[in-house]
């Protein structure tokens, strides 16, 4: 029996097998920022440990960086930085921190830097490093213990997770974005669906995605709970990869070619699990509850929790009281105060060319706060090389530097309480985007439109 | 880290599903830089809710966590271990638990005891009926016992014996070096470096 892309990815890193024991697997790459990072240099210095692969390890700065010089960052945040950029010097790591032009939110830049590729294993302490599986990478988030044993070992103990196939098939339809398709597949299968699993994500339309579509996609994999998410590298991944500073160049392109050409899943392999999704049943997607499982599409109600199934009946209620939402409301009826364009979800150069598309001559809602903030510094600058922060500028947002701002609100980018808020990144937890805040999950052509509209609404409804 | 042989307390309960680490620890927490000082931050947005089952005072000093499915989604953060950890939990029994909490939760000696639903209804409901009753969790024996409820939970042999010895992890990879440095000489040459 053949293999599955994850299977041959995983079994290419195993440094040790023993009966009774989880894998040993080897790590290619970890990334590092600034929050999940400095208790782990701490055990290293405590227990006078190096960095046993500063060549394989990047940090940056991200979470609670501000994108504005109006608002500085706080006194225990910019201790954080510092202490980032401390660590990166006393172990010899290459730091992209604030103001460097290559700094982002670390799943926008390694990719951008070439340093995210097909069958690798990629680490880091955050649980969106499910992002670069869009690559054929094996990439998952780990906490801070484990950042520590990566930064001594290079190595992880994983028990190796069962597989999901996730099939989606067709065109989509018209307005329809890689977001709605990842929110429309968590609809199906639950924040819990995955656990336990790397999920690969097949069929035309997947295949018909950018990277910059796959990565949405993959990066809410832990949204449905997965271990990880893959998309097997093609034609499109090595476009990506190629001529980037850390792309393999000449023989070595060739030889990596050969070698990547080879993941894909084979013929005769069996998944674990498998769903089936047709594209041309997905919609723009609006989230009205407290987790990404709890959505609807754009043209639907708010539910009636009583309708819904006895084991989601209880969490409808509570969300439902939390976004101070009444069954039955129409989503286009539900105003908003706030609008962000952001995350490692959606602030690549395709989600601001698609929203700045849709904004291009129009002006935002009056008393609507709205604002962009790129991925990453370099999104930034080709943005800015294409006349997109004219049109959002134009428009009536805000454009800013780097991070990720508004998704987690550990920056002064934060909902006050009460404020609702569409916004383009990948949870609408309770607080998430600051104490009290109500989010809704949308693609950005959904953010875009409802900037202007002032609720949630379709480009074609303006 | 401490071994972890048994957990022996009394229990809170807490009746939803899908608990994310969000609720656990607020992301504000995570400016901190040590390992430490969490305690006021568990929760923090729920338990400003006087009816919230942590202020409950018939479970203060609860050692025990019983959870609806799901327990620890999103975030990879640490930091909800330690602040549970720093509040007095030792364990946290549920249907199911979020890979990446699971894997924190192993690290830092806080037990993650799962159990079939009716299991854990069962004990939830036993709980709040009777917030004295003492609940015992074995990590050799890998099972919970509660009043009229034994019942046992999957723990691998390797987690059973980190749990059980404390090992520090990293000096238990730190013995498997030559592996490493073996499967390190095998790395194709394409694959991408920093300069440092």
């Amino acid at each position: 029996m053949g293999a599955t892309l994850s299977e041959k990815v995983w079994e290419r890193h195993v440094v040790r097998r023993a009966a009774g024991e989880p894998d040993l697997l080897y790590v290619d790459l970890h990334l590092v920022h600034e929050v999940t990072s400095p208790q782990a240099f701490d055990g290293l210095r405590l227990a006078k440990r190096t960095v046993r692969r500063p060549d394989l390890t990047l940090s940056t700065m991200d979470h609670n960086v501000p994108t504005t010089p109006k608002t500085p960052a706080d006194e225990i945040s910019r201790a954080q930085m510092d202490a980032m950029g401390r660590n990166a010097r006393e172990f010899g790591l290459v730091l992209y921190p604030m103001g460097d032009p290559d700094q982002g939110i670390v799943h926008v830049i390694s990719p951008q830097l070439g340093l995210t590729e097909p069958g690798m294993t990629i680490v880091c302490g955050d649980s969106h490093t499910s992002t670069h599986g869009a690559f054929g990478a094996i990439a998952f988030g780990i906490g801070t213990s484990e950042v520590e044993h990566v930064l001594a070992t290079q190595t992880i103990w994983q028990r190796k997770p069962g597989t999901m196939a996730v099939t989606v098939e067709g065109e989509l339809p018209h307005g329809v974005w890689a977001k709605d398709v990842i929110l429309g597949i968590i609809a199906r299968i639950g924040v819990g669906g995955g656990v336990g699993r790397i999920i690969e994500y097949r069929g035309s339309t997947i295949r018909a995605l950018s990277m910059d579509g796959r990565m949405t996609i993959c990066n809410m994999s832990i949204e449905a709970g997965a271990r990880a998410g893959m998309v097997a590298p093609d034609d499109t991944t090595f476009a990506y990869v190629e001529r980037r500073a850390h792309a393999p160049k000449g023989a070595l392109w060739e030889q990596a070619l050969d070698d990547w050409r080879s993941l894909p899943t084979d013929a005769d392999a069996k998944f674990d699990t498998e769903v089936r999704i047709d594209a041309s049943e997905l919609r723009p997607y609006v989230s009205w509850g407290t987790n990404p499982s709890q959505t609807v599409t754009i043209d639907e109600r708010v539910p009636d929790p009583s309708a819904l199934p006895a084991d989601r009946r209880e969490s409808a209620e509570r969300a439902l009281r939390y976004m101070d939402l009444r069954p039955g409301t129409a989503i286009r009826d539900i105003p908003v105060d706030a609008v962000f364009v952001g995350s490692c979800t959606n602030a690549r150069l395709e989600d601001l060319r698609v929203a700045s598309e849709i904004v291009r001559g129009r002006r935002v809602k009056p008393g609507i706060r709205a604002l962009v903030v790129p991925g990453s510094m370099l999104v930034k600058a080709q943005a800015e090389k294409e006349g997109l922060d004219r049109i959002f500028r134009d428009a009536g947002f805000d454009w800013r530097d780097a991070g990720c701002s508004m998704c987690l609100g550990m920056n002064p980018d934060v909902l006050q309480p009460g404020e609702r808020c569409a916004s383009t990144s990948n949870r609408n937890f309770e607080g998430r985007q600051g104490p009290g805040g109500r989010t809704h999950l949308v693609s950005p052509a959904v953010a875009a439109a409802t900037a202007i509209a002032g609720h949630f609404a379709l480009p074609e409804d303006l | 880290m401490k071994p972890v042989t048994r957990v022996v307390g009394r229990a809170l309960p807490l009746d939803r599903a899908n608990v994310d680490t969000d609720q656990i620890i607020p992301a504000h927490w995570l400016k901190r830089t040590l390992r430490t000082g969490y305690k006021d931050g568990l929760f923090e947005a729920w338990r400003k809710d006087p009816e919230f089952v942590l202020n409950d005072q018939r479970f203060r000093g609860a050692a025990i966590l019983v959870a609806g499915a799901n327990f620890g989604s999103g975030s990879s953060r640490e930091h909800a271990v330690w602040a549970l950890q720093e509040n007095g939990f030792e364990a946290v029994i549920a249907p199911s638990f979020a890979d990446i909490f699971r894997n924190n939760a192993v690290k830092c000696g806080l037990l993650t005891a799962q159990l079939p639903a009716d299991v854990v209804t069962s004990l939830m409901r036993a709980v709040e009926t009777e917030p004295s009753i003492l609940i015992v969790i074995d990590v050799a024996e890998r099972t919970v016992m509660a009043p009229a409820i034994t019942a046992q939970f999957p723990l691998d042999d390797h987690t059973q014996h980190r749990l059980l010895s404390g090992l520090d992890d990293i000096d238990l990879t730190m013995r498997h070096q030559d592996e490493i440095t073996r499967f390190e000489a095998r790395r194709p040459e394409w694959l991408p470096r920093l300069r440092a």
